[in-house]
């Protein structure tokens, strides 16, 4: 036993560096799959098919890239701020390697086919039951730390976390509801039927974006925003009231994945109203953000990683507009099934989460390898320059693309005719497709530059666990 | 009761209770607090090398 206690750091660093490696795995099958739109010939293998893959880009990215951050980050976060080592250390570890092991097992399962085909559940039930495990055990860990906090404050920061694996919990485990073929079989069939299961399908996915990759990044914002600033939070009773107003609302939005279907009309109006409310919340975390700033603008010139969160919140703010203006039933009509869809997808997905992940685990990495800043604060800026051009190509390509198609499907002829064949869109669309590919392909080659930056930065360092801090007097 | 009643009334009751959230965030009572929970960041040092100096007391392993 050491004389002092050291902040559990491990856990930190193996999270920390699989996200720089997941994020580069599920964006090289992304540009992959971009690149099978662009040139067809591509889909060399029924295991390697863009319906195949684009699954597996999908859970990568979010769930390994996305997930490894949210780990990372919220065990980090809990332990500095509640000034007290992880509880369950044991428990710490076997939140890893089961994450890691469900990656690998989605990363086998999806090129093979096996499938639930429910949008961002489509691992197969055996899967399904051990993220439910090792999601629990994280709570558990989670939980355990704040409740043996040695400050009387949870930080807001802890109650996004908090606040993300409690929902993330009870979405999966009712989304996931089903009921196998066999138990020797992968094969599986949804516990609920018709529209119902597309209802609880899109209250999961929606929730999927407004807890995973909004209120748990968020958290990583109220933490890595003021501490790189160096100024606490502009107002930290919006973060509260924005909090809650996230909590309140987001449940109720899922129907608008679900307009002009089945589903009942109310419901779909009801998905509308709470999409457009929502924009308050967003609106209050992202003002929240960036007035965090006020008074040290200068920062921005010089910090490349105050860049990537900064920017981050400038995408979160123009995603979370863009969201509740599409989710009306009118403006849906042109935008659904459409490119508009996926560019809106990634300016939320690379703009804001990918961003303000990279910028906390910049944040992070020296930290914990006992340095004062990366091994080059140079690559830094090249890999955010090169990441932005890289989104705004992917975004305005997609813009475009995506209302053209709208246009050209509901184009009609005098006589009622379609005017164009659905085929006609598709070729229409292959430029902008092909602008998606580079800018795509841009936002990888920045996450190349990462990882090198990485290695730089831990190699012949050793890795560093800090001293746990008695919180400082004033705020015991 | 009818279902649909109780239904009504947990939309309500949510409402209200999100309002006594805002009025509470935004009283001069929990002010004092959230000033010192903003602090909480600020206030810990977590940087290795030059600004603190528990690179000496910080414990190192492979």
């Amino acid at each position: 036993m050491q004389s002092q206690a050291t902040y559990n750091y491990k856990v930190v660093r193996q999270f920390a560096i699989m996200t720089v490696v997941w994020g580069i795995v599920g964006m090289l099958v992304g540009v992959i799959a971009a690149a099978q739109l662009v040139w067809p010939e591509l889909n060399v293998h029924e295991f390697l098919h863009f319906g195949r893959l684009r699954p597996l880009h999908t859970n990568a990215v979010i769930f390994a890239f996305g997930g490894c951050a949210l780990f990372a980050t919220s065990y980090y976060v809990v332990q500095r701020t509640c000034h007290t080592r992880l509880f369950a250390p044991g428990l710490a570890a076997f939140t890893f390697w089961g994450w890691q092991l469900v990656i690998v097992l989605a990363a086998i399962t999806l090129p093979l086919g096996y499938t639930s085909s429910k949008e961002y559940a489509e691992l197969e039930w055996p899967i399904d039951i051990l993220i439910a495990i090792v999601w629990v055990s994280y709570a558990v860990v989670f939980f355990g730390t704040i409740a043996k906090r040695k400050v009387s404050h949870i930080y807001v920061a802890n109650w996004f976390f908090g606040g993300f694996i409690l929902t993330v919990a009870l979405l999966h485990i009712v989304n996931s509801a089903a009921i196998p073929v066999s138990l020797t079989s992968m094969k599986s069939y949804s516990a609920y039927a018709g529209v119902q299961d597309a209802m609880i399908q899109w209250w999961y996915g929606h929730n999927a974006v407004g807890f995973f990759l909004t209120a748990g990044f968020l958290g990583m914002m109220y933490y890595f925003v003021p501490k790189q600033a160096d100024r606490p939070v502009y107002s930290y009773r919006l973060s509260v009231v924005h909090f809650w107003a996230l909590i309140f609302t987001y449940m109720w939005a899922g129907p608008h994945h679900l307009h002009y279907t089945a589903l009942p009309d109310w419901t779909q109006s009801v998905g509308m109203v709470f999409s457009l409310i929502l924009l308050a919340p967003s609106w209050g975390g992202m003002i929240n953000g960036v007035l965090t700033l006020s008074g040290a603008w200068h920062k921005l010139r010089t910090d490349p990683i105050l860049k990537f969160l900064i920017t981050s919140l400038s995408f979160y703010g123009m995603s979370t507009f863009e969201g509740p203006m599409m989710s009306i039933k009118t403006v849906n009509a042109l935008s659904h099934y459409t490119d508009w869809t996926v560019g809106h997808v990634h300016s939320g997905a690379l703009g804001w989460v990918a961003m303000i992940s990279i910028g906390s685990v910049y944040f992070l990495l020296p930290r914990l390898y006992g340095r004062s800043e990366m091994y080059s604060v140079k690559l830094i800026n090249a890999h955010f320059w090169i990441a932005t051009i890289g989104i705004v190509l992917y975004i305005a390509s997609m813009w475009i693309s995506g209302v053209m198609q709208g246009l050209m499907w509901r184009a009609t002829n005098p006589d009622g005719t379609l005017t164009y064949s659905f085929v006609e869109s598709v070729k229409a669309s292959y430029p902008f497709w092909t602008i998606r590919f580079i800018g795509g392909a841009m936002f990888l080659g920045g996450m190349l530059i990462m990882f090198y930056n990485m290695l730089k930065t831990i190699a012949g360092q050793k890795a560093y666990d800090a001293p746990v801090l008695a919180p400082a007097a004033a705020h015991a | 009761m009818d279902i649909n009643d109780f239904r009504s009334l947990i939309t309500v009751l949510g409402l209200l209770c999100f309002l006594g959230i805002c009025a509470w965030a935004y009283s001069k009572h929990a002010k004092a607090g959230f000033d010192e929970a903003a602090r909480l960041p600020l206030s810990d040092d977590d940087l290795p090398a030059p600004r603190g100096r528990q690179d000496q007391e910080g414990k190192t392993n492979g």
